[in-house]
């Protein structure tokens, strides 16, 4: 067991020190009396080189050869290779939440600058220093909403991601909040449905931009009259999206959430992710979370703190804003490492990639004979087709053919058999596109 | 030193930049309408890849950290990370692996090797925690105890039992303990600390009645200290009706000597980040895995993995008394990876040496501060040492000074003022992975510390001076926030 | 003249109004206020109601109303200057006033003389 130092002569010498004759002693003396449990289930210790092996093979079982279409907001992007560097360093790595500032100034400035990266993303005033993904951020915004208004309900759109749909409901089941969902309208949220349902408890509205079926939706008027209703408006958005998009803020939005997993994490099976929030200044007090301010020392230079602490747990206990407690620290500086190596003109280079790639495989899929366009809004990199057969059957063969053709819908929306909803990064050139569209072709073609 | 703070964004020239991308290969997007598009770019940095590099290496250096430096923060438990994990995680065939996968071909074809990843890990921890099953979904501590109180509040509405509202909680516990119960539903009644250290039977005994839903108790206790009654606590609340949750933060002080499940816990979190050696990562991400008795296993998370009888393994969503999708997916997957290779590489042996040693070292800190400091519930520890600054504190020096002076000196220090029942509280956990030299020269730095502080007491006011800003005027951020610019 | 609560509150009356501050005690309690969380204008309270929230760096006190009454007046300048609490906490840092009071709960309240016994023995 190659990680605990003590030799038996120090093991001997402490237990001397302790007055203990052996470690039963020593159990004994804290009061662990308990026989001994038998731990037969348990294998023997391996060393690092074969548990590696053994991961390896297991990593082998994992189809990541697929050359990928999938997305449903999580999205395969490129990353340079400086960022997970930079996110590896170990003094950042293997610290903890910086309780003591003074032995902490680089945790504490890198989440302030994600902070600071965040707001100009979202157009918003002030972020969070993250929560544990995209769903959980869009649950504490919605419980922000209910405290800031002291109203008892929430209205969500139907075009918000199922995934962050199933968590809110799961989360909200033994809490005092009514969720009202409003379905859609094709590929586009129900806008004049999702004001109507607004009432004098509803404490928000929750949509996400682009929403799950990619389109992106002009929400300024929606915004305008649930705030004239006296609840917020809430935002889950695709951050890679707003290097082009409109930024929420400027739409009026009180709150902006996100999966960050877009911004240089890797997709991980599931996780780690990132969620990010933003809110105004006047909401600051009621988000959850950690956040980090600037302020001097004693001698007037400049440093950081972990800073408004009465509104968490560790101080309000039963009336925090949230049982949170970390952060996905490390995720959010591998957002600001990511958002720093790709750099302003890299970033919306990134999108623009994006986008044009969606467009230029959009087009090359309506040219088969069968595949029909599904809702003609504005898109950002994500779209939805219909095919003359199941979607997840069409996927099965495409995965034959070595790839990952997209998600079906009809996983999530019953009556979307048909549909696939198809992402496309800047990591697809355009040879992949062709050789994609060309299988899908010759699949739907030979049905 | 003294330099002013710069930030990423002030640094770099406009037009500059540090990423490669490929070339715009098919026609260029123009078709966004004029009231969606952005007026400007985000304002993103502009900087070389060797100054984004240069300046979040010279911040790192600012940090204390496991690696760096030794790091007793009690309750915590900052325990090495082996090297050889970080490699793992980062292997093509799990970073590159999309979650939506399994929805592509049904029974988990395309993902066995992650799902074996999954199902072996939650094996592990019901063996080694004495419990039915695992789920790995809570994304961290706060999370695990959130989804547990949520299975117990599933349990009793399963019943029928609609009067089971009160949580109990004892004095010592986490903020995370009542904030969860609050966020599950439930009210919060507070279970005092008797003089011993223990929970306080007879109040306890008063406190139970129909409307208690369960207790949630650390352990072993926030104090650092084995409550020798957790198992009668544990059955009076079942006759009382409730379910006993155990919060695992401070398992590794009992791993392979203590299955929770024996005592009569029905459910439990455990921490990743710490018994189980994954990075803290300066707050994260973490994870908090929760293991279940029997009778709550229909209402465990979805999605769950499952091994079929011919050895491969898939996911299963039928389960109608499920509390649902607690998390996006199925955890941190990542995070679960590191400690798979944790747990393989212990063993049943490793196991066990893990809880011997770091009650060892623990109790090694508290006999050779015992004098010098108080150590308010005087008795054998388990895995950390609670100390009280109490005799310093009359010579106005407090726990907060004795902390600064620890950076000077340069040790992490010691988590302060915590739990809230001790008086000028130290709470020092030193954990398995640091030699006797280094728990030497801590305890030496200690004992210089209490002879300044009777000595000297400016010079622990001070402290810090080593580093590079000196105590921070919170009351400035808190007052005038500047949170973003 | 004051008269206080055991959750170290005053309240002093000005004809029919109520003036509503956090104790001397207190304020020395929580440290530098950072932050004054204020009620609404127009707000009916019952005694014992929490009306106000009083923030430090490490902790939160909710201050509740030593008697009932409607908020008629808050102390704004506190959200910008919570310090005044700090310098002044039985005078200029009072948080606000009600009326429509019942002066037999007034009646009912510590004295100065008891609340300083009150706080030797506490």
């Amino acid at each position: 067991m190659p990680y605990i130092p003590n030799t038996s002569d120090e093991t001997r010498a402490m237990l001397d020190t302790l007055g203990c004759a052996d470690i039963d002693e020593l159990w004994e003396k804290t009061g662990i009396t308990l026989p001994k449990p038998s731990l037969d289930d348990i294998p023997e210790g391996k060393s690092e080189h074969e548990v590696t092996n053994h991961l390896r093979a297991l990593a082998a079982l994992n189809a990541t050869n697929l050359v990928s279409f999938l997305g449903s907001g999580y999205y395969d992007h490129i990353v340079p290779a400086a960022v997970a560097d930079i996110a590896a360093r170990s003094e950042f790595l293997t610290a903890y939440t910086p309780y003591q500032p003074e032995a902490s100034q680089g945790t504490l400035q890198t989440i302030y600058e994600y902070q600071c990266a965040i707001c100009r993303l979202t157009g918003m005033e002030v972020a969070n220093a993250s929560m544990y993904d995209g769903g959980t951020a869009l649950f504490e915004a919605m419980m922000l909403a209910v405290r800031a208004t002291r109203r008892r309900r929430a209205v969500i759109s139907g075009a918000v991601s199922p995934i962050f749909r199933e968590m809110i409901r799961c989360y909200s089941s033994n809490l005092d909040v009514e969720l009202v969902e409003v379905p859609t309208d094709g590929t586009r949220s129900n806008h004049d449905a999702l004001v109507e349902a607004v009432d004098g408890n509803t404490a928000c509205v929750l949509v996400q931009y682009p929403n799950v079926f990619g389109t992106i939706e002009e929400w300024s008027g929606v915004v305008d009259a649930v705030r004239a209703k006296g609840a917020l408006a809430v935002c889950s958005a695709y951050p890679i999206a707003l290097a082009l998009l409109k930024p929420p803020g400027e739409m009026g939005f009180d709150v902006v959430t996100g999966e960050g997993q877009s911004l240089g994490l890797p997709l991980s099976f599931g996780g780690p992710y990132l969620g990010f929030m933003a809110t105004t200044m006047k909401l600051a007090r009621k988000m959850p979370g950690r956040i980090v301010g600037r302020t001097t020392d004693t001698t007037g230079r400049e440093g950081f703190v972990l800073t408004l602490q009465t509104r968490e747990q560790h101080i309000r206990r039963e009336n925090a804003t949230s049982n949170i407690c970390t952060n996905e620290n490390l995720c959010a500086l591998t957002a600001l490492a990511y958002l720093s190596c790709v750099g302003k003109s890299g970033f919306v280079e990134v999108a623009e990639l994006c986008a044009s790639k969606a467009r230029f495989a959009r087009k090359l899929l309506l040219e088969i004979d069968g595949i029909e366009p599904v809702g003609d809004e504005p898109f950002f990199n994500e779209f939805v087709v219909e095919l003359p057969m199941d979607a997840s059957e069409l996927v099965g063969r495409m995965i034959d053919k070595g790839f990952a053709a997209g998600f079906p819908l009809g996983r999530y929306y019953l009556e979307r058999g048909r549909e696939l909803l198809v992402a496309v990064t800047e990591k697809r050139s355009r040879e992949e596109i062709k050789s994609f569209v060309n299988a899908m072709e010759a699949v739907v073609t030979n049905w | 030193m003294g330099r002013d703070v710069e930030l990423i964004f002030d640094k770099g020239a406009p037009g500059r930049r540090g990423s490669s991308l490929p070339a715009m290969d098919v026609p260029k997007a123009d078709d966004f309408p004029e009231e969606l598009r952005r007026g400007a770019p985000p304002r993103l940095p502009e900087v070389s890849e060797l100054e984004a590099v240069r300046h979040f290496t010279r911040l790192s250096r600012l940090n204390f950290g496991v690696d760096s430096h030794f790091y007793p923060l009690g309750s915590c438990t900052m325990k090495y990370n082996p090297k050889f994990h970080e490699k793992i995680a980062s292997l093509y065939g799990f970073a590159a692996l999309h979650p939506l996968l399994p929805q592509l071909r049904r029974g988990g074809a395309l993902t066995q090797g992650a799902l074996a990843v999954i199902y072996e890990t939650e094996r592990l921890l019901s063996a080694i925690l004495g419990f039915e099953q695992f789920t790995m979904q809570p994304l961290a501590g706060a999370h695990g105890e959130l989804t547990g109180v949520m299975l117990i509040a599933a349990y009793h509405k399963d019943r029928g039992d609609k009067d089971r509202k009160v949580m109990l909680i004892p004095d010592a516990a986490h903020g995370t303990n009542p904030a969860s119960a609050a966020m599950a539903g439930f009210d919060t009644k507070i279970v005092p600390t008797d003089n011993d250290g223990n929970v306080d039977l007879e109040v306890l005994k008063s406190l139970l009645g129909p409307e208690t839903a369960g207790i949630m108790l650390t352990c072993p206790n926030t104090l650092g200290l084995f409550d020798p009654n957790t198992k009668e606590v544990c059955a009076l609340v079942k006759e009382a009706g409730g379910l006993s949750y155990c919060d695992g933060a401070n398992l590794n002080a009992i791993i392979g000597r203590v299955r929770p499940g024996d005592l009569g816990f029905d459910v439990m979190h455990v921490n990743l980040h710490k018994t189980f050696s994954t990075p803290h990562g300066g707050g994260g991400p973490g994870a908090g895995p929760v293991g279940v008795a029997e009778h709550l296993v229909p209402f465990l998370p979805i999605s769950r993995v499952v091994k079929r009888q011919d050895g491969t393994y898939t996911l299963q969503y039928n389960y109608p008394k499920s509390i649902g999708y607690i998390a996006p997916f199925y955890g941190n997957f990542a995070v679960i990876l590191r400690a798979y290779a944790y747990l393989l590489t212990l063993g049943r042996k490793g196991l066990v040496r893990v809880g011997e040693n770091a009650v060892l070292n623990a109790n090694y800190i508290r006999a050779r501060l015992a004098g010098k400091y108080e150590v308010p519930y005087d008795r054998f520890c388990t895995h950390e040492c609670v100390i009280s600054a109490s005799k310093q504190a009359k010579q106005d020096v407090h726990a907060l000074d004795i902390a600064k002076a620890l950076i000077d000196r340069g040790f992490h220090p010691p988590t302060m003022y915590f739990p809230l029942i001790v008086k000028e509280a130290l709470m020092i956990e030193p954990t398995e992975t640091e030699s006797k030299e280094e728990l030497d020269e801590f305890i030496n730095a200690m004992l210089e510390i209490a002879e300044t502080a009777e000595t000297d007491q400016d010079a622990l006011k001070n402290a810090p001076v080593t580093t590079p800003v000196s105590r921070l005027d919170e009351t400035l951020a808190a007052r005038k926030p500047r949170v973003a610019e | 003249m004051k008269r206080y609560t055991k959750d170290h509150e005053w309240v002093e009356l000005e004809g029919d109004i109520a003036v509503v501050g956090i104790s001397e005690h207190a304020a020395g309690e929580l440290g530098d206020i950072t932050f004054v969380e204020l009620p609404a204008v127009g707000n009916d309270v019952i005694l014992g109601d929490p009306i106000a929230v009083v923030e430090s760096v490490k902790a939160a006190s909710d201050v509740y109303a030593p008697i009932s009454g409607t908020v008629k007046e808050i102390h704004s300048e506190l959200e910008e200057d919570p310090g005044i609490i700090n310098t002044s906490s039985e005078g200029d840092g009072w948080i606000c006033k009600l009326d429509n009071i019942d002066i037999a709960e007034f009646e009912d309240l510590m004295d100065k003389k008891a609340y300083d016994e009150f706080l030797k023995e506490d």
